[in-house]
């Protein structure tokens, strides 16, 4: 089918990247111009990439003002900001807003972006599929929060939803059953891209980019699509048997009927720990990106980085009961999994190890993305340990279900995750926008993250060991739970700043970039690929596939080692950075049907909350849609030759219309 | 540094290891990876499944239970008939890759019809097990027992859809000996779905209830 297309990507003949307009179905072919229509069909992984980066940022914005909801409602007892169920709804909302609409997707951006910059590709291997990815994960996000509007109000279970709490009983509003569908979609769409980026970290590597030469960020979102991979379906299944409870009366988690409702918590977790590393992963592969580029070394123990990732990757599918100390899994559970939760403390550790002996004796440059990533080093550290005092079971029985789970969760998943991403986005803004932003603002406005982070956090270490419960939507008063809770709340405020600094920043140093030189392709003096290409990167990439020869290939075009055994610069950026000027590059063609058929999927969702007439439209849809996908073929055939007939040796394109023949 | 030298250059490595593919890393095209990627993460999906059926196989909640019901010489026939669509499957990949564009038909059409029979058998089953008072919201056993095997059924059932595809594209003259590794990854597909049948018929209805 030409679903699965095979991809043309090498240097034509033809001498136009564009394609001649030509009515298609419904739609007219779309021709991958500059404009917003352009945007809707593109298949370029960067720009797909970009669509990402921007949707996940527009729903930081909304989990955050979530999190400001219930940072003010905590701010001193008995608050009356919210209403205890609404409270339920916007906790749940944050956290499921956080981690599969903002940290995920913004991966993703990085993923999609980079992998086939730093591999030499020019694009992933199945462009319209990564296209499809971001649309349904797109449609998922938004059908997700149309609960608040059409649904009785949001999800009031927790972002782990355990059952029976998420029964038709205690939550009888529409809001769990648009979350047990709403992450379905967005899983298919995380599905849909692990399968192509792990084919296109496979399959698509330049000449050269043997694995154990893939720059580490690739590597780290390597491992991260192989744990969506195999995680997503297990909570798939959970949602499904959660979705048939409450809509078809099933009987999963009634324990009326004899039900268990560990089941639930187990298929939760066993997703749920991979998940953890799904969302920390491609922060570590930044961080080891950036680190020993201001550094001026190599990333200290590639080996070890590289199979301490692998080794998290394994070891994180066996730990997963340690969520569920206190849930009656029986003591010799208990025994094993807090063995196995320590043990899993090791490759983390030797990250960080490694990541302080690069830039032991670097030279090193404080740009905002270093600072960002050292944070990021830091803070995760701190997570960690608190990681290991939950391990002891018999601690955590003391800790679980309070602050300072709060506390752990965020100081791994936003001190590790988020500043982690925020050092790649100041790092590669200029590879990606041709401009910087700017570090003055960058500088406060990491300062006050920093700060406003720790204030918000830290505290609720002390509040958790005191023993308030997470979860609970106000406080008596005279617990002694007053003071932290306000510095807690000042604390998001500050967080509150620094992004709002963040967006100011985007903007001005756009509005900035005319009077300024340009960043050029190199500017950090980088160590891979993506580098030695212009800034902002042209549209086929790279003009022609790099020869890989080692680690850091691009580091070493540049310098060599002379006689006396030292590092000397042997060639310029400007000398031997390509010019992105090759033409007639021969690209995929554009498509809305990727759009259309995840326009169907809502509507499936909706149809078995409301009416099934509408799922039975939005599967007639969706199926129409691939139909039409698959008979397009994945080049506009006016850029064909004739083809099927004879001998094809001296015509490129011939290979590549087969492709869209074989449906 | 031609560009255009480079990928010429390419173009012509890529030709050599055959006429469809461009060279990849690997070897394996990009479609069949893909395949075999998606098929890894299925075996977590189907896992899941079987898992939930085997926690809830006895709680019948007091009325019957599923393992109860089984009619266990149907339910052999009609899984010998999805294997026989296995071989049938081999059949017309392999006429397919020889240029026999006739043969290749036959045996598509044959997989199809067997899976078919298969999901025939599936209803009469399901509908059985309905009068006989085991229905999907019955008891946890039963739940897990109709979502199982039913999504073990639309799992044949896009199977066929696929089949049915490749033979209006082998009716128009689209699929030829060319593209008859589209027939293979389809053919992939096919035979895990077959596997897994073999799974639950096995520990579904071999194992009894306790
Ligand atoms: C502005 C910064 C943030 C603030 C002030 C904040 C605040 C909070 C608070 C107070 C809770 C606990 C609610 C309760 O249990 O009663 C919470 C839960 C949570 N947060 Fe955040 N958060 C922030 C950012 C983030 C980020 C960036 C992520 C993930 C990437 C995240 C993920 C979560 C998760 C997963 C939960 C658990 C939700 C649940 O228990 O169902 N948060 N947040
Ligand atoms: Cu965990």
């Amino acid at each position: 089918m030409a679903i699965t297309e095979k991809t043309p990507l090498e240097l034509g003949p033809g001498d136009s990247v564009r394609y001649a307009e030509r009515p298609l179905g419904v739609f007219t072919r779309p021709q991958g111009g500059r404009g917003w229509r352009d945007w809707l069909s593109t298949v370029d992984h960067k720009r797909i990439g970009i669509l990402y980066g921007v949707s996940a940022m527009f729903f930081f914005l909304v989990g955050g003002v979530e999190a400001l909801l219930i940072r003010l409602q905590l701010a001193a007892p008995e608050g009356s900001v919210l209403s205890a169920d609404v409270y339920n709804q916007v906790y749940t909302m944050h956290g499921v807003t956080m981690v599969f609409l903002f940290i995920m997707p913004l991966a993703a951006a990085f993923s999609n972006y980079f992998i086939p910059l730093q591999i030499g590709a020019r694009d992933v291997a199945f462009p319209r599929l990564n296209a499809l990815s971001f649309w349904i994960w797109l449609s998922g996000a938004i059908f997700l929060n149309t609960s608040w509007m059409v649904g009785g109000g949001g999800a009031d279970c927790g972002w782990f939803c355990y059952s029976t709490n998420s029964g038709v009983a205690f939550s009888p509003s529409h809001g769990v059953d648009f979350y047990a569908i709403g992450l379905q979609i967005l899983g298919i769409a995380s599905l849909v891209s692990s399968v192509n980026l792990i084919v296109t970290c496979l399959n698509m590597r330049a000449p050269g980019m043997t694995l154990m030469r893939m720059p580490v960020l690739t590597w780290m979102l390597l491992i991260t699509q192989f744990l969506l991979l195999f995680a997503l379906p297990v909570i798939t299944v959970a949602l499904f048997l959660l979705m048939f409870d409450r809509l078809f009366d099933a009987q999963f988690f009634n324990p009326d009927a004899g039900a268990d409702p560990l089941l639930w918590q187990h298929l939760f977790w066993i997703f749920g720990h991979p998940e953890v590393y799904i969302i920390i992963l491609p922060a570590f592969g930044v961080v080891s990106e950036v680190i020993p580029t201001f550094s001026r070394k190599p990333l200290f123990g590639y080996e070890f980085m590289v199979f301490s990732g692998i080794a998290i990757g394994f070891m994180g599918w066996g730990v997963w009961a340690h969520h569920m100390f206190v849930s009656g899994i029986g003591p010799i559970s208990v025994a094993a999994f807090s063995l196995s939760t320590m043990f899993i403390a090791v490759p983390t550790g030797v990250k960080v190890l490694n990541w302080l002996a690069t830039m032991w004796g670097g030279k090193l440059r404080f740009t905002v993305a270093m600072k960002f990533a050292v944070a990021t080093v830091a803070m995760f550290t701190i997570g960690g340990l608190s990681g290991v005092t939950h391990s002891v079971a018999p601690a955590d029985t003391q800790q679980t279900d309070t602050y300072y789970i709060v506390a752990h969760f965020h100081y791994v998943i936003f001190g590790g995750g988020v500043l982690g991403l925020f050092a790649g986005i100041y790092f590669w803004w200029p590879k990606i926008w041709g401009h910087f932003l700017n570090e003055r603002l960058g500088n406060w406005s990491f300062w006050i993250m920093l700060v406003g982070f720790n204030l918000t956090f830290g505290p609720m270490h002390i509040l958790g060991l005191q023993g308030m419960s997470r979860r609970i939507d106000t406080y008596a008063r005279g617990y002694g739970f007053e003071f932290w809770n306000m510095a807690a709340t000042v604390g998001s405020l500050l967080i509150a700043v620094s992004v709002v600094l963040f967006i100011w920043n985007v903007v001005k140093s756009k509005r900035d970039a005319p009077h300024l030189p340009p960043p050029g392709p190199d500017p950090w003096d980088g160590r891979t690929l993506e580098w030695s290409i212009p800034s902002p990167v042209p549209v086929h990439n790279f003009d022609t596939v790099p020869q890989v020869h080692g680690r850091d290939e691009w580091w070493h075009t540049k310098y060599a080692e002379n006689d006396e055994g030292k590092v000397v610069r042997v060639a310029t950026v400007e000398e031997v950075a390509q010019t992105g000027e090759a033409t007639g590059v021969h690209l995929p063609s554009p498509s809305f049907w990727p759009l259309a058929v995840a326009v169907g999927l809502p509507l499936i969702g909706y149809g078995l909350i409301f009416n099934l007439w509408l799922a039975l439209i939005g599967a007639l849809l969706t199926i129409a849609s691939l139909y039409s996908w698959a008979l397009e073929p994945v080049d506009d055939p006016d850029a064909a030759h004739d083809h099927h007939e004879e001998d094809h040796e001296d015509d490129e394109n011939e290979d590549d219309q087969t492709g869209g023949h074989d449906s | 540094m031609s560009a255009e030298a480079v990928t010429a250059d390419l173009g012509h490595a890529a030709d050599e290891h055959g006429h469809d593919e461009h060279a990849t890393t690997t070897g394996l095209s990009h479609t069949k990876l893909a395949m075999w990627v998606f098929l890894g993460s299925e075996c977590l999906l189907f896992g899941g499944l079987i898992s939930t059926y085997l926690l809830y196989k006895s709680r019948g909640n007091g009325r019957t239970l599923p393992t109860d019901v089984f009619d266990i010489p149907f339910t052999s026939v009609s899984s010998f008939v999805l294997l026989m669509s296995s071989l049938t499957m081999v059949l017309a990949l392999s006429a397919v890759s020889r240029g026999e564009d006739e043969a290749g038909r036959t045996w598509l059409l044959a997989t199809a019809l067997l899976g078919g029979v298969f999901i025939g058998g599936q209803v009469y089953e399901f509908t059985s097990f309905v009068r006989e008072g085991v229905a999907f919201t019955t008891n946890p056993a039963s739940s897990a027992f109709f979502t199982l095997t039913g999504f073990h059924g639309v799992h044949v059932s896009l199977g066929i859809v696929m089949l049915m595809s490749l033979f209006v594209a082998s009716v128009k003259g689209k699929l030829t000996q060319r593209n008859a590794e589209t027939v293979e990854i389809v053919g992939l597909y096919w035979h895990f779905v077959d596997i897994v049948w073999i799974f639950i018929f096995t520990v579904i209805y071999l194992i009894p209830a306790d």
